[in-house]
């Protein structure tokens, strides 16, 4: 798995922060949670996989 | 007055096995067919007879073109109790859904196609237990150029002349896929490059009007084959559509455009909002994630995609106040089409828990500024793949929605449902229930017959070409009072 750091986020600092700014980390904290999730999921070995991937055509 | 608009949806999917590339689609196709089907059901043949697919809707028939090959039309063809046709199809898995009256239900049972697929691989599995599993993917193409259909069919009447059809669905498709599009990483057939399109099928089509569906695809497709009285009705076969795992995408997909059909057979659309070139249009919007790109009109006006969709839901809207007041579904369809265009106005991506397209390119963009990856890396056309993985514990799709992160207008209850039942206001009940009751009876079916042996006199022929008749209030009682096949004939012609 990639590495990734979230950032932290002290309790004091939030309390000072324009609304805006909090919705973005808390946005952007909900986008990593997701990705990990999927990371648990995905296929491995993406670009064979993805290579091997050739269908016959249909209608 | 237009005619109630009963429709259907069949899809093709994408199938796989991993780790191999060596392996036989047709055959693992339909080994999953096979495996899934009950004896009971797999012994009664589909009765061909009344097929034609090259029957063309301007009046004349073509010899040959598109004749399916002789060995696909002995493949694994099976009807089931909810009234599906699942069968093999140019090296595919097919379901093709039951008549169904109304959109929600039509979400319901294409819903219950994904899960007959994946019941299908489970039950593959314990055939093959050493074997490696089989994947499906309800999707349109392969990424390198190859392409599946799924097509919605809907019932029209007869008497519209259908260059009016054409006149005013061609805009209407060409411009619907902005909610319509399951999303897909680059391009194919030739197209301009992007990195990123709306729709799965827009790089496919090569002309506006035509009988093909497997190459040269038109944006109109002429078959003509109703499956029905063909006095009475036509049934338009719309190929341009994506395959939607989004529950709303098909809601609107097919909720709007029955709202459009009504609205042209009754011939109440006086505006004209032919395009100058609806085959480039069909890609300049697909290609456009930001739904900004405008597209050329015959009269010299140049008008976004959403734009030319705000005309048609205008119209509707006026169209459903004189005539479908009492309709509460078409009274929510309107509302969701009208709230989708306003947020694709303002910000297409605040759509992400509503739209295929979206979501994915949501997820995408996600891995891209996480990882830094570009648009060429397999990564991401693997994430464009495995979205319409329809194993719920590993497809993408699945992923979002079982987390909350996706919107769904039918429940998991209504979908179990109508894996095993029929709806129950078309003819797809008369249909199901006579499988249910009688299958070892029932020598053949189709969409508009059920064939019975009883035994020692000639095959009895029970014709189903009424799609609004035999519905649970009309045959509920009459199949009540008939033990058996040789009753329910009697009772029929009493």
């Amino acid at each position: 798995m990639p590495e990734r750091t979230r950032k932290a986020k002290p309790q004091e600092e939030e309390k000072v922060q324009p609304e805006e700014t909090k919705a973005a980390q808390e946005d952007s904290a909900e986008v990593d949670d997701l990705l990990d999730e999927i990371d648990e999921v995905l296929e491995q070995n993406a670009e064979e996989f993805v290579r091997s991937y050739v269908q016959k055509g249909g209608q | 007055m237009a005619f109630p608009k009963i429709c259907g949806i069949e899809t093709e999917y994408g199938i796989s096995v991993r780790d191999t590339s060596e392996f036989n689609p047709i055959l693992t196709s339909s080994l999953l067919i096979n495996a899934y089907a009950k004896p009971a059901f797999k012994r009664v043949k589909w009765d061909y007879e009344e097929e034609n697919p090259l029957r063309d809707a301007r009046g004349f028939e073509r010899p040959g073109a598109e004749a399916p090959p002789d060995d696909e039309t002995g493949l694994v063809n099976v009807i089931l109790p909810n009234g599906a046709r699942y069968y093999v199809d140019h090296a595919h898995p097919e379901y093709s859904s039951p008549e169904c009256s109304n959109p929600r239900d039509l979400v319901i049972w294409d819903k219950a196609g994904e899960r007959i697929l994946e019941d299908s691989i489970r039950s593959a599995k314990e055939i093959v237990p050493d074997g490696q599993p089989v994947l499906i993917y309800k999707h349109n193409s392969d990424g390198k150029g190859n392409s599946y259909g799924c097509h919605e069919n809907y019932l029209v009447d007869r008497g519209t002349p259908f260059p009016r059809l054409v006149k005013h669905l061609i805009p209407f498709f060409v411009t619907r896929q902005v909610f319509t599009g399951a999303g897909k990483v680059g391009v194919e057939n030739g197209a301009e490059a992007c990195d990123f399109q709306i729709s799965q099928r827009a790089d496919f089509f090569e002309v506006e009007v035509g009988l093909e569906t497997t190459f040269k695809r038109p944006i109109i497709n002429t078959r003509d084959e109703p499956h029905a009285d063909p006095e009475v009705y036509r049934r338009l076969h719309v190929i341009v559509g994506d395959a939607n795992m989004s529950e709303i995408a098909t809601y609107l997909k097919v909720g709007t455009t029955s709202i459009m059909l009504k609205m042209i057979e009754d011939d109440y659309i006086a505006d004209d909002f032919t395009l100058s070139e609806p085959v480039a249009a069909m890609k300049a919007v697909s290609h456009d994630p930001t739904c900004k790109q405008t597209v050329k009109m015959a009269d010299g006006r140049s008008l976004t995609a959403i734009e030319l969709q705000w005309e048609y839901l205008r119209l509707a809207k006026k169209y459903a106040q004189e005539n479908l007041s009492e309709d509460v579904m078409t009274t929510d369809v309107l509302d969701r089409w009208e709230s989708v265009l306003e947020r694709l106005e303002v910000d297409p991506m605040s759509l992400h828990r509503e739209l295929d397209w979206v979501a994915k390119l949501s997820v995408l963009q996600g891995y891209r500024e996480r990882d830094g990856l570009a648009w060429d890396h397999p990564k991401l056309r693997l994430i464009d793949l495995q979205y319409h993985d329809v194993r719920v514990d590993n497809g993408l799709y699945y992923k979002l929605q079982r987390t909350g992160r996706f919107e769904t207008i039918v429940t998991e209850d209504e979908i179990r449902y109508a894996v095993d039942h029929p709806p129950e206001d078309t003819r797809a009940y008369f249909r199901g229930e006579c499988l249910r009751r009688f299958s070892e009876k029932i020598v053949a079916a189709s969409w508009d017959a059920l064939i019975f042996d009883l035994g020692d006199e000639p095959l009895r022929k029970i014709p189903t070409l009424e799609p609004t008749r035999g519905t649970k209030e009309r045959v509920q009682a009459l199949l009540d009072k008939s033990p058996d096949p040789a009753t329910l004939i009697a009772n029929l012609s009493s």
